[in-house]
């Protein structure tokens, strides 16, 4: 209820703004906020990156292990998203197991990395019934809104920094790498709300819980590899359309972030 | 995502030899298949058998999530045990489930008229008992049509299909082998005004494809899905009016 209520509010304000061609922070419409992506902050792990969009932090961990290859594939590697929303990040967030903004969170930064096949899995296989796992786990540390893309930014970036490990025996041996790890595609994503008949990008917290709707576009160089709408209001063709626009248009910049 | 060696699309037809654009066949949707829930629905879409029940405007459980101002949607899409033609599946929510849930729940919102029931809480619940596929789209199809029939109000209907890319070529309604080898998927709901409610997408479309996707979806949906429902809904409670009026 007092969600509610609050999210009343800050919509009749937002809107108030958003009819005068604001935004809260100042920005216009179709800007992110400051980012900024640090790669190897985690020496322990095989691959990381701190990503920050505005208020908001992701920080992406890469990690190695020998695993059962899934039975449907038995010479792919396996690739898998988790993410953790920590409660120091958020008053929001509780702890225990992952809710359905988590696993929706992780599923779709999964999805879209998947899709472009940034990572070989082909590359994984060590012998029969053993391939590498790689476990790319994304915890958020502060949440000021756009988790998706300060998502992407960081799991990108942490892949892109990745050390392949060295296998013995069927073995990994910890802190010994025989290279980087190959990526085929870079994925970029732009998130976007609608509130009442606004579009807007990188929106603030108090924006998602003013926006009738969300969608996240994630692309490659010229294909669109994942959408994820979100929120119980509808989207016309052409805002889709639009998005998609704006996505191919601003991953130029945020390419920028992932060098 | 992409296997050799398996040709989904052979002399111009599907791997099940349908046209790009066909939608697999039976599509029956069934209302009033269940008797203790307060409104149910079976659907049968290829190989999908979903069965969805819905029970409410109830009171909330647990209290906290009530809501002064509207009622509350609670949907679970789980999946049986022996859905699919491969392993057993475990029994209970899991990732993907709590995500299509999630998806499902957000659409149904928007067409439910909840402010017509502050403080109370509408149940949900979808199971897909035979899986081939399209299963989102088809549950929630199967969840609207079960809101129907527990006399929920709605500001109008709304229904799913899915579209994507096999073998290059961007076709209707994916079965299970092109949803699984197909290059896209690109799942969504509509309502009869054109309204995206729900949109998915995985794989790799261009912008153009996309703009397909959508085009053909809503075409679909307002062609083949919404007048089952309405054939579905007629079924049922056409004749029972007639009935009542015969003096």
């Amino acid at each position: 209820m007092g969600v509610d209520v609050i999210r009343n509010l800050k919509r009749s304000y937002l809107l108030d703004l958003l009819n005068r061609n604001e935004r809260i922070d100042g920005r216009d419409f179709h800007s992110f906020r400051e980012i900024e992506v640090v790669p190897n902050v985690i020496e322990t792990a095989e691959g990381s990156a701190l990503a920050r969009i505005g208020e908001t932090q992701v920080l992406a961990g890469i990690k190695f292990e020998v695993v059962e290859p899934f039975p449907s594939d038995p010479d792919l590697g396996v690739f898998i998203t988790n993410a953790e929303f920590l409660p120091l990040a958020s008053s929001m967030f509780e702890p225990g197991p992952p809710d359905e903004n988590s696993i929706e969170f992780a599923r779709v930064v999964d999805r879209g990395l998947r899709s472009a096949e940034v990572v070989d899995l082909n590359s994984f296989f060590i012998e029969d019934g053993k391939v590498l796992g790689l476990f790319l786990d994304l915890y958020v540390l502060d949440y000021g809104g756009n988790l998706f893309d300060t998502g992407y930014l960081a799991a990108m970036s942490a892949l892109l920094n990745t050390k392949f490990p060295k296998i013995e025996d069927g073995k990994i041996i910890r802190g010994e790498y025989t290279g980087n790890l190959d990526i085929k595609r870079v994925v970029t994503s732009t998130t976007f709300v609608k509130v009442d008949r606004y579009i807007l990008i990188d929106p603030l917290l108090s924006e998602e819980l003013a926006a009738d709707s969300r969608l996240t576009v994630a692309v490659s160089d010229e294909f669109v590899v994942a959408m994820q709408k979100g929120g119980s209001g509808g989207f016309k063709k052409s805002d889709v359309l639009k998005m998609v626009d704006i996505a191919f248009d601003k991953r130029k910049d945020l390419i920028k972030y992932l060098r | 995502m992409k296997k050799e060696g398996i040709e989904l699309i052979k002399d111009g037809k599907r791997i099940d030899g349908r046209d790009f654009e066909d939608i697999r066949k039976p599509f029956r949707i069934k209302l009033g298949v269940l008797k203790n829930a307060n409104g149910s629905a079976y659907v049968e879409w290829g190989k999908n058998k979903i069965v969805a029940g819905v029970f409410g405007p109830k009171e909330v459980l647990p209290r906290h999530l009530e809501n002064p101002h509207k009622a509350i949607i609670k949907c679970q899409y789980s999946m049986s045990t022996f859905s699919s033609l491969e392993e057993h599946g475990r029994a209970g929510p899991n990732r993907r489930s709590i995500e299509l849930s999630k998806v499902i729940r957000e659409a149904l919102e928007n067409i439910v008229l909840l402010e017509h029931y502050p403080r109370t809480m509408i149940e949900v619940f979808i199971t897909v008992l035979q899986a081939e596929g399209g299963t989102r789209v088809a549950s929630f199809t199967a969840a609207v049509a079960a809101l129907i029939d527990a006399g929920i109000p709605m500001r109008t209907i709304a229904g799913g299909i899915a579209v994507g890319k096999v073998d290059g070529q961007m076709v209707v309604d994916l079965g299970k082998e092109e949803d699984n080898y197909g290059e896209a998927d690109v799942p969504m709901v509509f309502t009869k005004e054109g309204d995206i409610l729900l949109l998915q997408m995985d794989g790799m479309l261009t912008k153009e494809e996309v703009e397909f996707a959508l085009t053909k979806g809503y075409e679909k949906v307002k062609n083949v899905i919404l007048p089952e429902l309405r054939r579905a809904v007629e079924e049922k409670y056409a004749g029972e009016i007639v009935k009542k009026l015969e003096l």
